[in-house]
């Protein structure tokens, strides 16, 4: 993964190379999303976020190549239920985002 | 930039990196408690349980005997399940969801043991107290009642606990509820067993209408 820790950024750069499956809003927006309510269904996630079906599809899609998030698709009273969940290098990464943004912040107050 | 993307970028260094981070750390915020507020709780359901307990409470007041008094309660208690089962769905139907995904199941399942923990326990309350017997205990005034003394405690504590914990992932409201019924029933476990059905209806009556309503209004219906 294309990545520097932003602990290793100089402080003439001070913007760090970001994870770019991260760093992207969507993106950003469903692993905060499933980091604060676990496992969490297409359409619940659709409607916190806002998102279209595709929108979302295309950026799970990624997020689960990356092994960010597992999908888990099953019936629930007979409709096809498609559920996302953090997986352990998902939750890695987020951590690694905030603690990348952290230390952004910190390099600019010097 | 492209508005997809997060502010902060290494191809153009903004002016203040420290100022996109923030930006970016407050998206992830607002994200976080958006989902937070995300609830499958049906309010106008809770609303409605409190009005039939708080009318369950005022029949199990008049009742003679132990009996007689966890009939009642039984009986609402089955009424409660009923209607939160049904406006739940309605709620989830209202959604475009099925009823037993994500927040919907993970409350349902949060619940369940404490509801088990509730009934097996009762039945044991009830079986060891009044037995073969019959209601004895009526004889004595239903005060006396072990049942009495301890089911409403018992039942306020184990449903706010399995609300608590099963409102981990929902709306802050939730496990706020929860809490106030397990200090309800830490009360009613100080009080005396007379003040037992007033702090069922406080309770399951009172508490069920006030959050009802906070959670219709606010989350969603």
């Amino acid at each position: 993964m294309a990545r520097t820790s932003a602990r290793s950024a100089t402080k003439a750069t001070a913007v760090p190379d970001f994870d770019a499956v991260v760093h992207q809003r969507v993106r950003l927006g469903i692993l905060s999303a499933l980091a604060a309510g676990g496992a969490t269904s297409f359409t619940d996630l659709k409607t916190v976020l806002s998102l279209t079906d595709g929108n979302l599809s295309v950026h799970a899609r990624k997020l689960e190549d990356a092994g960010y998030i597992a999908v888990k698709k099953r019936f629930a009273d007979r409709i096809p239920l498609t559920e996302f969940e953090l997986t352990a290098a998902g939750r890695a990464a987020f951590d690694r985002y905030l603690d990348d943004m952290e230390a952004v912040i910190r390099t600019a107050r010097g | 930039m492209p508005a997809d993307r997060p502010a902060l970028r290494r191809s153009e260094p903004a002016v203040a990196p420290d100022a996109a981070a923030h930006a970016s750390l407050r998206f992830i915020r607002d994200t976080m408690a958006r989902t937070a507020a995300f609830t499958a709780v049906p309010g106008w359901g809770g609303i409605a349980m409190g009005a039939t307990a708080l009318v369950a409470a005022t029949v199990a007041g008049r009742q003679p005997t132990v009996t007689a008094w966890l009939t009642v309660w039984t009986a609402e208690a089955l009424v409660g399940v009923t209607i939160g089962a049904i406006t739940m769905a309605v709620k989830a139907r209202g959604h475009a969801v099925p009823l037993l995904s994500g927040q919907g199941r993970k409350f349902l399942l949060g619940l369940l043991p404490a509801v088990f923990a509730g009934a097996a326990l009762t039945l044991a309350i009830y079986g060891a107290e009044v037995g073969l017997a019959g209601d004895t205990y009526a004889r004595q005034g239903l005060t006396a009642s072990l049942s009495l003394r301890l089911l409403p405690a018992m039942w306020l504590m184990l449903y706010g606990a399995g609300v608590a914990s099963a409102g981990m992932f929902s709306v802050r409201l939730i496990p706020a509820m929860g809490a106030l019924f397990l200090l309800a029933g830490a009360l009613a476990l100080l009080a005396p067993a007379a003040w037992g059905t007033a702090f069922l209806a406080a309770g399951f009556g009172g508490l069920h209408v006030v959050f009802g309503a906070l959670i219709a209004r606010h989350h969603g219906g």
